[in-house]
């Protein structure tokens, strides 16, 4: 399988963006190489401005830069751009809908070596909660690049998470990449798995393997978590009758929460969540990924777990039996 | 700069007294203290120094003043009705339900250029509106109104730091030095001092002056025109609750509106 960073990508499209649109100006906090905004930076040094470690700065001087007519990108890891400057974000952008796109590298365990600090678990959860924005999880190369181009053509606030290692890229050929609208990348009738960023590829290798069990598995690709599409995860409960949801981030407030929300407003069904948990501590990303419950092997064993649920009639599985 | 008699500034900065104190004692709750000791300081802006327009408040090429102690919104939502931003009498629905002058300066309101309410974040804005008028080509300034307990907030600090390195000169940053935070003096709370040289340590050119004194507002901002390469702060030493004897450096009156006992002594002491 072809691999590419989803950061290499971004830095690469934002040049290109740069060339295209003279009102993008780019932020970022001394970690330009690791960003890759770099490659914008060495060729519009004048649209460039380097904040240094000093995100709540950089997302107030975003916020202004925004509300003059500039299409911003701010860009810094993960963990520096939600949590750190959150009451920056939370006040300047997004209850003023600026039009700032915060595009973080570096999230989730596989971040790796670094250790806890550095892993961006929480992220999803803490932008999810700002009414005005559009939070993207692209799952490889090519919807990173789809994506940052939609959100510099969409006015409004955007947070768009990217990871640190190259990832296989899961789509081939032409597709397309619509804000809102989850992706089939799998047909498959007995369960769907929903997955965004890093684990939509796990999830097919998952769903692959328990074809060989006669196991018929969807997977969806929900590179957008906000606005959640909320047809698709019916259609995937309402044909399937169990889900797994998939995510490099932790239990609470991410992907898994939000379909348990539309699934539970619109449609019960026996769910499972493959998600992290707690903090995990420093490592190697793939030793990380089997450690932490979030290798192929998981998501099949939670697949199983609620194919077998939807067999109960209460669809509460052996507990209440 | 508008042609307007020092006599007509100090009865516009009457009426605004009036007025702040009017609405917020409506509303039933507010900041008076920090409105009151910043009036001068939005009047000589406004009526003055500032190129904007009611008319049309997204004009590109306007000054920018960006109230980043939003807390003290009255202050600027009377001068913006002054200036007929909006109509007077929209300023009695301050902090009701429905409202376009919510309790915490919010872009909603035609005028205000920034949604504040967390301390500390004005000034970085103003060094993003000041960087795009650079960018764009365009003469237009920023004003950025502090607070002086804000100074507590160390972004403001990341923010002096950014406008200098990026040689802001259309930046002013005016801090309304009333001595006076939330719960008490900002020498008891956290001493500033020495203020003025923190900021000509962080490269700002750096200016006292008396924050009532219309005369002396007009002549530093006049002042900061011809300063280049680097950004400017006035430090305007002023007195919180301005003009109004039980009030004037009284922390009670931070964040309290008067009853209305209160404020008809206060309306009687702004009449003399």
């Amino acid at each position: 399988m072809t691999t590419a960073s989803t950061r290499e990508t971004y830095g690469r499209t934002l040049l290109e963006l740069g060339r295209e649109n003279p009102d993008i100006v780019v932020l970022g906090g001394d970690l330009n190489k690791s960003t890759v905004i770099n490659l914008f930076a060495e060729e519009f040094p004048d649209r460039f401005f380097d904040m240094g470690p000093a995100e709540q700065n950089m997302m107030s001087i975003a916020a202004g830069l925004a509300s003059s007519g500039k299409t911003v990108f701010a860009s810094t890891f993960a963990v520096f751009g939600s949590g750190r400057p959150y009451d920056q974000i939370r006040i300047g952008i997004s209850q003023a809908r600026l039009n700032v796109k915060i595009v973080v590298t570096h999230a989730g365990i596989t971040t790796g070596e670094d250790g806890m600090s550095a892993h961006g678990i929480e992220d999803l959860s803490l932008m999810c909660a700002l009414p005005s924005f559009t939070v993207l999880v692209p799952a490889d190369g090519p919807e990173t690049d789809l994506a940052v181009r939609k959100a510099a053509a969409t006015p409004g606030p955007f947070y768009i998470r990217l990871s640190r290692p190259a990832t296989p890229v899961v789509h081939d050929g032409d597709f397309d990449f619509t804000i809102g609208c989850a992706e089939t990348l799998r047909p498959g009738g007995d369960a769907a798995i929903i997955a965004c960023g890093t684990m939509v590829h796990t999830a097919l290798a998952a769903a692959q393997a328990l074809e060989g069990e006669g196991v018929s598995c969807r997977v969806l690709n929900m590179s957008t978590l906000q606005p959640a599409d909320v047809s698709a995860i019916v259609a995937a409960a309402e044909e399937t009758g169990a889900i797994v949801t998939a995510e490099e981030h932790l239990r609470h407030g991410g992907l898994g929460s939000i379909v348990a929300q539309v699934l539970a407003e619109s449609c019960p069904t026996p769910m499972q969540m493959v998600a992290l948990t707690g903090y995990a501590e420093s490592g190697a990303p793939n030793l990380l990924i089997e450690k932490y419950g979030l290798a192929p092997a998981s998501v099949a064993d939670a697949v199983r777990k609620v194919v077998a649920r939807k067999a109960q009639p209460t669809g509460n599985g052996s507990a209440g039996s | 700069m508008k042609q307007i008699s020092l006599d007509e500034l100090t009865a516009t900065a009457t009426q605004m007294r009036r007025d702040i104190l009017s609405v917020i004692t409506e509303a039933g709750s507010g900041h008076p203290g920090g409105s009151l000791s910043a009036v001068e300081l939005l009047t000589a802006l406004y009526c003055k120094e500032m190129r904007h327009d009611p008319a049309s408040p997204d004009w590109p090429d306007r000054d920018r003043f960006i109230l980043s102690k939003a807390h003290a919104c009255p202050v600027l939502y009377v001068m913006l009705a002054h200036c007929g931003y909006f109509p007077r009498e929209e300023l009695w629905t301050f902090r009701k339900i429905d409202s376009r002058l919510q309790g915490h300066a919010h872009t909603m309101t035609p005028g205000v250029e920034m949604s504040g309410g967390s301390l500390g974040q004005g000034l970085s804005f103003a060094v993003g509106t000041s960087i795009a008028a650079k960018l764009d080509g365009r003469s237009s300034r920023a004003f950025v109104m502090l607070g002086d307990g804000e100074c507590d907030e160390g972004q403001v600090w990341e923010a002096a730091m950014a406008a200098s390195h990026y040689h802001l000169d259309n930046l002013v940053a005016i801090v309304d030095r009333n001595g006076i935070q939330n719960d008490r003096f900002t020498s008891e709370v956290m001493d500033l001092e020495p203020f003025a040289d923190k900021w000509r340590s962080f490269g700002w050119n750096t200016i006292q002056i008396d924050g009532h004194s219309i005369s002396e507002v007009i002549d530093a901002l006049d002042d900061v025109k011809s300063v280049k390469g680097k950004p400017s702060v006035i430090l305007a030493s002023t007195v919180k609750g301005k003009g109004v004897s039980f009030m004037e450096n009284n922390p009670d009156f931070h964040g309290k509106a008067p009853t209305k006992e209160q404020l008809e002594l206060a309306l009687a002491e702004l009449e003399e």
